[in-house]
């Protein structure tokens, strides 16, 4: 007779070593109750515009089912170049210095197994979205956190980042606008930064899937800075900006070195994007401006709403300038950013992500997405109120 | 256009109903401001009215409504403004639009029965001088009116939590 088998003992180190993730917890907690109003998401509350569902159900009328080449499609890339000359004069060859990928999170992975080695360090800024610290361990390498502050308006500042750079340091991951904090980067402060990377000979992962969603003051790619193309790997998608999130389509630009080395594992791994996911992106780069922007007013709005929501209930909180969160400050309820959520959730039903979440940065904060209808958004500041009320009593 | 502007402009489109207050809590202007604005927008004609739209099928007044095309021919006098203005002043007569193509004209009708629409079309439209001929289509089912889906299919649920 065969013995049973633990098979717990065949997972590899490196995966069981990745930190616990609080929020699956939460989301046990959150599914199940009902009548919850939800400000715990991270996507768009519009549907992906018509012409661009439409576009992609003609393609596969059409019977276009196939592989593309490992790249992605020529005129999805040819599309890309022009659209960021366009935009920011930025000039990227679409036969070398683009990749499609399966959304920005694949091409996170590939861009840092691309260029760690073992024992590399990588500085993450946080707070920040919650897969680049466990990337940069499943490829081996170290990662160093950075922090942000509220008083800088979560922007990085070089002088935060310069104690971190040591001589392991290889890379860091930025991104701005950011998610949690809605912080972008102006010029200047960019400029700063990359003057800190370019002497320490450092590379750049920038995660720029927000640029779209600014509202204040124009996005600056890194890439974009002078001395900074060849050293930064822009990863990009239209999840956020199209309303495209169950689409899975992103893309990286970079030189063509380091868009050759994501290839060869994208190959393996992922081979192509979806090609349906790819005909949407042509389709809504092409001719998708004005829903665009019409999205991004209606989200500005609702900025606009929840921040003064936020600052009438006594949670301070800054006007974010980019993406579609706020972040609002609970620490003076006393509560921890995890209890508070929980007991909010369990309260007034009402679900908001705890800061600490996107890193030791983020505790004392809630993220709260304003991709959310505005009738949510006024019974959740009201919910909010009534909990942070009672807190006082 | 200036951004506030549009943004007035969108947010009413969307909502006619919305207050000056509940717009200022949207916007970066205060009540007062909005309330002005808006004053300025109705005075120059860029508002023009506001409406509501309803679906009276369901309060069971069944009106019947029909698109009718229209050919006419022009006087020497007379341009198509002049044909327009006897016609649109009709209560019955929901929309008159001049068109390129096949006809010239193009009316929404809208009556208490297909007989009522009928009769309003042969005694009245038919027999204006310059009315070349007409041509009648009820309407059958309402889809969408003035940019609002009457029946929407249920929205997909999201997670309501992701990052």
């Amino acid at each position: 007779m065969r013995l049973p088998c633990d098979s717990s003992k065949f997972i590899a180190e490196a995966v069981k070593n990745i930190p616990p993730s609080g929020i699956r917890r939460f989301f046990d907690l959150v599914s199940g109750l009902e009548d919850i109003i939800s400000l715990g998401v991270g996507e768009p509350d519009f549907v992906t515009p018509w012409h661009i569902r439409e576009m992609c159900i003609h393609s596969l009328e059409k019977g276009q089912t196939s592989y593309t080449s490992n790249y992605g499609l020529p005129e999805l890339r040819e599309e890309l170049t022009r659209t960021y000359y366009k935009r920011y004069g930025l000039d990227y060859d679409p036969a070398s210095e683009i990749l499609i990928t399966s959304g920005v999170s694949e091409a996170l992975d590939i861009a840092i197994r691309a260029i760690v080695n073992p024992g590399d360090e990588v500085i993450v800024v946080q707070p920040s979205y919650v897969a680049y610290v466990p990337s940069v361990i499943l490829a081996g390498g170290r990662p160093v956190i950075v922090r942000t502050y509220m008083d800088d308006d979560f922007s990085l500042t070089a002088e935060a980042l310069k104690p971190a750079i040591t001589n392991k340091t290889k890379a860091i991951i930025l991104n701005f606008p950011n998610n949690p904090t809605g912080a972008i980067m102006t010029q200047e402060g960019l400029e700063d930064v990359a003057d800190l990377v370019v002497d320490n000979n450092l590379f750049v992962i920038s995660d720029e899937v927000y640029e779209c969603l600014t509202y204040e003051g124009n996005h600056v790619p890194v890439s974009s800075l002078e001395g900074m193309k060849d050293r930064t790997v822009m990863l990009n998608g239209l999840s956020k900006s199209h309303a495209m999130t169950g689409f899975r389509l992103g893309f990286a630009m970079g030189s063509s070195e380091i868009i050759r080395s994501m290839m060869m594992i994208h190959q393996y791994c992922m081979l192509c994007a979806p090609i349906t996911a790819q005909v949407g992106a042509i389709e809504a780069l092409r001719n998708g401006k004005e829903e665009m922007e019409r999205m991004v007013r209606e989200y500005d709005r609702r900025r606009h709403f929840i921040v003064m929501g936020f600052n009438s209930i006594g949670l301070k909180c800054l006007k974010p300038k980019g993406a579609f969160y706020a972040f609002p400050y609970m620490g003076d309820t006393g509560l921890s950013s995890s209890e508070f959520a929980e007991r909010l959730l369990d309260k007034k039903k009402v679900v908001t992500i705890p800061g600490d979440v996107f890193g030791e940065a983020g505790e004392g904060f809630l993220r709260c997405a304003y991709a959310a209808s505005m009738d949510d958004l006024k019974k959740a500041i009201e919910r909010m109120g009534d909990f942070v009320d009672g807190l006082k009593k | 256009m200036e951004e506030q502007i549009r943004h007035i402009l969108e947010i009413l489109e969307n909502d006619a109903r919305a207050s000056p207050e509940e717009i200022a809590a949207l916007i970066d202007m205060s009540a007062e401001e909005v309330y002005q604005t808006i004053a300025k927008l109705e005075e120059t004609g860029v508002i023009r009215h506001y409406k509501t739209i309803v679906n009276w099928d369901i309060v069971g007044e069944n009106y019947v409504y029909a698109v009718i095309e229209l050919k006419v021919t022009l006087e020497r006098s007379q341009g198509y403004q002049a044909i327009a203005e006897r016609i649109y002043k009709f209560p019955e007569v929901r929309s008159v639009r001049l068109l390129s193509g096949d006809y010239d004209i193009s009316l929404t009708i809208r009556g208490k029965s297909m007989k009522d629409v009928a009769f309003f079309v042969a005694e009245k439209i038919a027999t204006l001088d310059q009315v070349k001929s007409t041509s009648t289509h009820f309407v059958l089912k309402t889809y969408k009116e003035n940019g609002v889906i009457l029946h929407e299919p249920e929205a997909i649920k999201r997670l309501p939590v992701s990052f």
